[in-house]
């Protein structure tokens, strides 16, 4: 499925949109890392909490969290805040 | 006449070392290539302009893998590597990061890696970092991979002297200051700010605490037998004299000569208007009775700003018996600088360098260990880290 990314993270897929397979949000990141390794770390620590500045909204609807079913016709954006100077 | 032939003057084809600062800064990384009389520098960077940078180091051994550790506002921590000087970076593989917490418990993720430290001599491509919230990892390929390492970091008794989010520096409390003897591998130092200092003597399985002699800050009835209420900010090792470990603390300048196991007050001997508080530490290469620190205000609410705006690193060349002000080429009024806990460093030449990086963004240099000094660099972001490496 079509995955948006934002520019923060750019320097992994070097375009602002990737595509990734998966039957929940947490499977969709583990793909994204697959193909850009070090992606998902930048995204959600390793309690598996996704960061305090990083959003994801699949379909327009903000997720509640990595164990959301995805299907094959969602479209998933990943959001950066930009707080801060 | 006989004629002598006198021996044709060869020029040596060895090249004069170059030194190169590696400045890291709250918002990215620079290179200062310096020629060999450490006049002119060129400025390489920014590298990962926009990330914080809070350490950037060279591995002594193999002269090429240089470590920088990162995080921007909105993203997790991670490690560049590269092994060109910089020309490219990769990231870490696996970032230090805490073991994932059980079901049911609430796991710490690392904030950012704040401390690099490469290991001994002997154990090429071995790396440890500290990192805020505190924890200790390692790494044995070069900085790719990292992992915790010893058990202190999920060890009860070590979680409550590292306390939360709540104690320690303003950004989270940090372990720093690995220390490695390079007598030994397994014998090992570190600081927690807070936390005390911590000793082990077989590579991370055992730990002793090591804060006897220290003060603690007073009027509020601290326990100074608990590592809690003890803050080091910066320790260095004599690289002359590994016994002999120096110590900056947010009470005070302080020596240590092992085996002794008690700190000796040695800022006691600096000028009272200006006070022992501080953040860095610099030890000599070669001479261990020779040290500078950049003394900070901490009267009333503790600026850490140069006492009366009147920069000045101090030193000594007697283990701290007694302090020289060493301002020479500095601003004699109205300069309120901050130098954070990594940005002051020397390097390795005969005559040492001496350099500290500002929080508002000035990188400056003595060229004759601490006489004189010139700004080398001006106008950077928010400087977090100063190293130096010989090349």
């Amino acid at each position: 499925m079509k995955v948006m990314i934002p520019s923060a993270l750019r320097s992994y897929t070097e375009r602002s949109e990737a595509h990734a397979q998966g039957a929940t949000l947490a499977a969709l990141l583990d793909d994204l890392d697959r193909q850009y390794a070090g992606i998902r770390f930048r995204m959600v620590d390793e309690q598996d909490r996704i960061r305090r500045h990083i959003r994801i909204f699949v379909n327009g609807v903000q997720s509640s969290g990595l164990a959301q079913p995805l299907a094959e016709t969602d479209e998933v954006i990943i959001v950066q805040a930009l707080s801060g100077g | 006449m006989a004629t002598s032939k006198k021996p044709a003057t060869r020029k040596s084809s060895a090249a004069k070392p170059r030194t190169i600062v590696l400045v890291a800064t709250r918002k990215g990384a620079w290179l200062f290539h310096g020629d060999a009389a450490r006049k002119t520098w060129k400025a390489d960077g920014p590298h990962f302009l926009g990330h914080v940078i809070s350490h950037m180091v060279l591995d002594p051994r193999d002269g090429k893998t240089l470590l920088a550790a990162a995080k921007t506002g909105h993203l997790g921590p991670t490690v560049f590597r590269s092994t060109n000087m910089g020309k490219t970076w990769k990231e870490a593989k696996q970032p230090p990061a805490f073991t994932k917490a059980h079901e049911g418990e609430k796991g710490r993720s690392v904030d950012h890696t704040f401390w690099l430290t490469p290991a001994h001599a002997n154990e090429p491509g071995v790396w440890y970092a500290g990192t805020s919230p505190q924890g200790l990892f390692r790494s044995e390929d070069g900085g790719v991979n990292w992992k915790p390492f010893s058990t202190i970091n999920d060890d009860p008794q070590y979680r409550v002297w590292m306390g939360t989010a709540q104690d320690g520096t303003p950004d989270g409390p940090k372990l720093h200051s690995m220390l490695i003897d390079p007598r030994d591998p397994k014998h090992l130092y570190f600081g927690m700010s807070g936390g005390g200092v911590h000793e082990t003597l077989d590579a991370g399985k055992t730990w002793k605490v090591m804060i006897k002699g220290m003060d603690v800050v007073e009027g509020f009835g601290f326990d100074p037998a608990q590592p809690t209420f003890h803050d080091p900010h910066c320790l260095r090792m004599c690289p002359a004299n590994p016994d002999r470990i120096y110590q900056q603390n947010h009470c005070g300048i302080y020596r240590i000569d092992r085996p002794s196991d008690t700190w000796v007050r040695i800022g006691k001997a600096m000028p009272k208007k200006v006070g022992d508080i501080g953040f860095p530490m610099v030890v000599h290469p070669r001479d261990d009775n020779s040290a500078w620190v950049f003394p900070m205000d901490g009267s009333g609410v503790w600026p850490r700003t140069s006492p009366d705006g009147k920069p000045a690193v101090y030193g000594t060349r007697n283990a701290g018996r007694t302090w020289q002000r060493m301002d020479a080429g500095m601003p004699d009024s109205q300069a309120w600088w901050t130098v954070k806990r990594q940005a002051m460093t020397a390097d390795t030449a005969a005559t040492v360098g001496l350099y500290f990086g500002t929080t508002s963004g000035e990188l400056w240099l003595s060229r004759d260990e601490g006489k004189r000094w010139t700004c080398i660099a001006r106008n950077l972001p928010e400087i977090y880290a100063v190293e130096t490496a010989t090349l």
